[in-house]
């Protein structure tokens, strides 16, 4: 290092000018008398300039501004699930401890806890030799996930000697040959992805219980969506279903620029959710990171490196991740926000020139890999947009659409008719299916496929059908077309929509999905039998048993009790055609 | 730190004054400007360096030279607080206006607000009844939560607010709330009804009033909500109380907004408003709410016009972004004659399902507001229909729906400006009333446990 001390030479909000040092870009540094953190993004002549995380407001010129030698970095090791962090990962209720309930400044706190003991058991032995990513033991975490420890990138080398017991991630529990000690805490950049052995085609589904997303829309392990949609329509409602009931080994929830009382809400539910899998609370799997819109900008825009940094790391380990950031066009607001304090030549709307290069490269850091010890991890990404007066044509929604492979547009009109979740059917797509088909082929059912494109081709029709109705009334349409509109009616009422405030509707999985969407089949091929057979639609569409049907899915056991249900509705309609 | 003057202004442009090499000068500090004719002006740095101090000057350049003498204060802004603001009136700098004292400070308190730590917060559930039967059965509010109004100019936004202010009550305690009203702009007219109402019903004992009128300085327009919400902190967070700040009217704060970012020559957002102005107003919006270990709280009620009814134009769009739901007031509604002319379809409460159903309402309350919803958003839509086809072509049920549209609109929205109506029996047993216009068979939102307890057919058998 250089220079270790220089001063502050001008403060326009979170953007802070220091000369008479010279520090390395993305450098953290420790800005005025309060020391309060910042980190270089721009060096220019003798000047360099610092994005400052915490308020600025009474800091002077003048004032001193030291460097650390360090880049913004996480703490990665045991200890990270459960817990909730500001953008910058301090532990928010650590942070309540030493501020009180208003976040101060000028407080600096570990991510992790320096002083806990975790019970280490090594899976590796004396002699070994290991590379990085090697998995040298164990710690179980919370009840439901095993932590492993793993060597860091950029060492390897033999084990000299690995101990067993009771540790705090700051004390060594494996010393190789070359004297290199290894603890169970690692620091990484989070500007820097980690490194992996290569990237594998996405094949596996990442089932959210979700049915709309699920059936039409699916995203594979690994894979990106955005989520745009104008305020009210249902971002953050989906957001939170996917961390609740995806089947991901461990789930990221980034609140980026959003509502306070969200983030509480998370806390407040997700201890007491279980995993439909596991019956373990979900939060044991749960890492959260919340800066919310009146936290800092420049933390804001840290924000979601920390969460996918976190994300990789559990990737690593060999785990199925899932990263949630609600909502990316905050940070992007973050990133303009500052890039006009530098005074940069805007692009389009005032977002900087590299926008959709940020874009792409966070999206780039999803996906599934072979990790450096030859395991099998991903991460998948679900990108929030909030795009102004919900019109995607802008920056934001535009450059997160060039990137990611599933688009689920939330539609302010589904939203205002109660249709939830709100997302349009007609507009959103995932271009996963050709990749995911083999994999619903072996594990639910061969034809699949096969009923997926029914289902979605009767919606196209429905579509096309409501035009004509628009202008002559549906009664005159020809039967069979009136009897198109019921099915796809019942694909939407039945299907489609999901309350996510419902106790059992908020999930269903995806052999229910699959046999739900068979029973809406089944319903239009007995219908079209009984019509054939001088049955009226009135009769066949009003059989109680179809009301029946439908409404069961809100009772819990349904998965028993449809294809009973299924059967008596068939009888009743081809009874119908005896009425007759 | 304070006491020299410097005359070294280089540039005036708009609220901004430009001025050469000075002391180290905080950011956010506080600036005392003194003109040559001895007329004092305040302002707060933006921007500061060792050449260079920008000063956003809050009553405005006016008369401003290069001889104006410039005094660095030495601190933020901060407001003097005690439980002694209740019952005053303070102008948009929070200064007496009232003719009354200066306020005693029980302690000096940092207006920009500090952000409440996410993991100190209570999620709101509790209900406030607000007599108003479309917001308590529709879009119901909660207590900590921030519901704006968007309105337009010429709806009666004002009374609706003042109306919720007198009646406002909590149903799970005695414990009243304290109206912080806050003041934007507004005209001495409309400022003069929001003060006569609250002397009226003497609510003005229990309120605080923050008050910058149209001719008031804009810029100063920045500082006020500030003022009014650190109140609020205060009152809520130190002495227990239950706040309920409404201010009006968020559009002219924004437009000060803009009227800087413009003279600051930054890079404006959409139509010109700065690419902060979503930050800037959560930094108000968010200091709602509820925290844990103390018994006060918070509750916003922002009104904003929409510029043009229009309600994608960034400032509702921002703040729908950021508040937790919105009241939508209706041009047509109320040119039909209806008060309060709230249209409940692009209405939402979003923090409406913690704060009801059994033990806080009532057991039958999100199915009863599912049902008038979808009821009156059919009937609305057969409306459109008839139009064109004539009611000849409407089934039976159409013809239902589309009559209770207009009961809707005329029975249940329709109340007048002092009736009170209790949750109970003068809004959901009411709305139980005139649903039974529909056929029961009709009404597919009903749990049937409900409509055997509540039905009026029912409950006579
Ligand atoms: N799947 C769902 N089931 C039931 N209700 C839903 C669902 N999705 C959304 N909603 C309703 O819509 C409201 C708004 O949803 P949400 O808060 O997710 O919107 P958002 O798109 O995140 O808005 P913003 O951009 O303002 O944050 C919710 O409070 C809830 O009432
Ligand atoms: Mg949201």
């Amino acid at each position: 290092m250089s220079k270790e001390k220089g001063v502050i030479y001008r403060i326009s909000g979170p953007v802070v000018t220091a000369i008479g040092i010279s520090p390395r870009m993305y450098e953290v540094v420790r800005v005025g008398d309060e020391g309060l953190m910042g980190e270089v993004i721009e060096l220019h002549g003798d000047q360099s300039v610092i994005q400052v995380y915490e308020e600025t407001s009474g800091v002077r010129p003048g004032e001193p501004v030291i460097r650390t030698g360090q880049t913004l970095s996480v703490q990665l090791g045991p200890g990270l699930l459960t817990k909730i962090y500001d953008g910058i990962q301090r532990p928010l209720p650590e942070l309540e401890k030493t501020m009180g309930v208003f976040i101060t400044r000028g407080v600096d706190a570990d991510g992790l806890d320096l002083e806990k003991n975790w019970q280490f058991k090594p899976t590796l032995k004396n002699g070994d030799s290991v590379s990085p990513g090697d998995i040298i033991g164990t710690v179980q975490e919370t009840s439901t996930i095993e932590h492993r420890v793993m060597i860091p990138p950029g060492i390897s080398g033999k084990i000299k000697e690995i101990k067993s017991g009771e540790f705090n991630v700051t004390q060594t529990i494996c010393t190789l040959d070359d004297g290199n000690e290894i603890q169970m805490m690692q620091k990484w950049p989070v500007r820097t992805p980690r490194p992996f052995t290569k990237k594998h085609a996405p094949e596996v589904p990442l089932q959210t219980g979700q049915r709309i997303l699920d059936f039409l829309f699916p995203l594979a392990k690994g894979g990106t969506a955005g989520i745009p949609g104008p305020f009210g329509s249902g971002k953050t409602v989906t957001q939170q279903q996917l961390a609740k009931w995806s089947d991901a080994d461990i789930v990221v929830y980034i609140g980026c620029g959003e509502r306070g009382n969200e983030m509480t809400e998370v806390l407040d539910e997700f201890p007491h959710l279980m995993d439909p899998k596991t019956g373990e609370a979900l939060m044991n799997r749960t890492t959260m990171i919340a800066n919310t819109s009146n936290m800092p900008v420049a933390a804001r825009e840290a924000s979601v490196y920390t969460g996918i940094t976190i994300a990789e790391y559990f990737r690593d380990m060999g785990y199925d991740v899932a990263l949630m950031a609600d909502s990316t066009s905050r940070w992007a607001e973050a990133m303009r926000e500052i890039s006009s304090r530098l005074e940069e030549m805007p692009g389009e709307e005032g977002y900087p020139a590299y926008l959709s290069s940020r874009l792409a490269e966070f999206y780039e850091r999803a996906g599934r890999v072979e990790t450096l010890s030859g395991g099998d991890g991903s991460v998948s990404v679900i990108g929030a947009v909030s795009p102004p007066g919900g019109d995607i044509s802008e920056p934001v929604s535009q450059g997160t659409l060039r990137i990611v492979k599933v688009f689920w547009g939330l539609d302010a009109g589904l939203a205002r008719q109660r249709h939830f979740p709100a997302i349009n059917w007609l507009s959103s797509y995932s271009l996963y299916p050709p990749s995911l088909d083999q994999w619903y082929r072996d594990n639910i059912k061969a034809d699949f496929p096969e009923v997926r494109t029914q289902i979605s081709s009767l919606l196209q029709v429905e579509a096309e059908l409501q035009e004509i109705v628009q202008l002559v009334g549906s009664d005159a349409l020809p039967v069979d077309q009136q009897l198109t509109l019921e099915v796809a009616r019942m694909i939407r009422e039945f299907f489609l929509q999901q309350n996510a405030f419902h106790d059992v509707d908020t999930y269903s999985d995806l052999k229910l999905q699959y046999t739900m969407a068979k029973a809406i089949l089944s319903f239009q091929e007995e219908s079209k039998k009984a019509l054939a057979g001088g049955s009226a639609l009135e009769d066949v569409v009003n059989v109680p048993a179809r009301t029946d049907l439908m409404r069961g899915r809100f009772e819990s056991g349904y998965e028993d009790r449809i294809e009973e249900m299924l059967e008596e509705m068939t009888k009743q309609i081809s009874n119908t055609m005896e009425a007759n | 730190m304070t006491g020299k003057e410097y005359r070294t202004i280089t540039d005036v442009k708009g609220p901004l004054v430009f001025l050469n090499k000075t002391e180290p000068v905080a950011f956010g500090e506080i600036v005392e400007l003194r003109l040559s004719d001895g007329t004092l002006k305040n302002g707060q740095v933006l921007d500061t360096s060792d050449d260079q101090v920008i000063v956003q000057v809050f009553e405005g350049t006016a008369s401003i030279d290069k001889q104006t003498g410039i005094k660095f204060l030495g601190d933020v802004f901060k407001l003097p607080v005690s439980k002694d603001m209740i019952g005053r009136i303070l102008d948009g700098a929070g200064r007496p206006r009232d003719g009354g004292p200066s306020i005693v400070a029980d302690e000096m308190a940092d207006i920009i607000g500090a952000a409440i730590n996410p993991y100190s917060r209570q999620s709101p559930s509790s209900f406030i009844q607000t007599g108003i039967s479309a917001i308590d059965a529709c879009t119901s509010l909660v207590r900590g939560q921030k519901l704006p109004i968007f309105s337009a100019s010429g709806l009666p936004h004002n009374d609706i607010a003042l109306q919720i202010a007198r009646q406002a009550k909590l149903v799970d305690s005695d414990d009243d709330f304290v109206v912080v009203f806050c003041a934007m702009g507004i005209t001495a007219e409309e400022y003069n009804f929001f003060v006569h109402d609250l002397e009226r019903t003497g609510a003005l004992e229990n309120a605080c009033l923050f008050v910058n009128l149209a001719d008031d300085p804009a810029v100063e327009r920045l500082i006020t909500p500030r003022l009014a919400l650190t109140a609020a902190e205060y009152l809520a967070f130190e002495h227990d109380y239950h706040v309920l700040v409404i201010y009006t009217d968020m559009t002219n704060y924004c437009e000060s907004l803009r009227q800087i970012g413009a003279a600051r020559e930054e890079v404006p957002g959409r139509r010109g408003y700065p690419g902060y102005m979503y930050t800037d107003l959560a930094m108000l919006y968010e200091r709602a709410g509820l925290v844990k270990g103390k018994k006060g709280s918070i509750t916003q009620f922002p009104i904003l016009t929409m510029p043009g009814d229009d309600i994608t134009h960034p400032i509702p769009d921002l703040s729908g972004y950021i508040t937790e739901g919105q009241i939508v007031i209706s041009r047509e509604l109320h040119q039909k004659g209806i008060y309060p002319p709230i249209n409940v379809l692009p209405s939402l409460s979003r923090l409406m399902n913690a704060g009801i159903g059994d033990g806080k309402t009532r057991e039958d309350h999100k199915s009863v507001s599912d049902q008038l919803y979808a009821a009156y958003a059919q009937g609305r839509e057969l409306r459109g229909l008839v139009a064109i086809v004539g009611e000849d072509a409407l089934n039976e049920r159409d013809l239902q729906l589309l009559k209770f549209a207009d009961i809707f609109e005329n029975q249940f929205l329709r109340q007048s400006r002092d009736e009170d109506r209790s949750i109970g029996e003068g809004t959901l047993d009411y709305a139980w009333e005139l649903l039974s216009n529909i056929d029961t068979k009709y009404l597919v939102r009903l749990d049937q446990k409900w409509i055997d307890k509540y039905h009026p057919n029912e409950k006579k058998k």
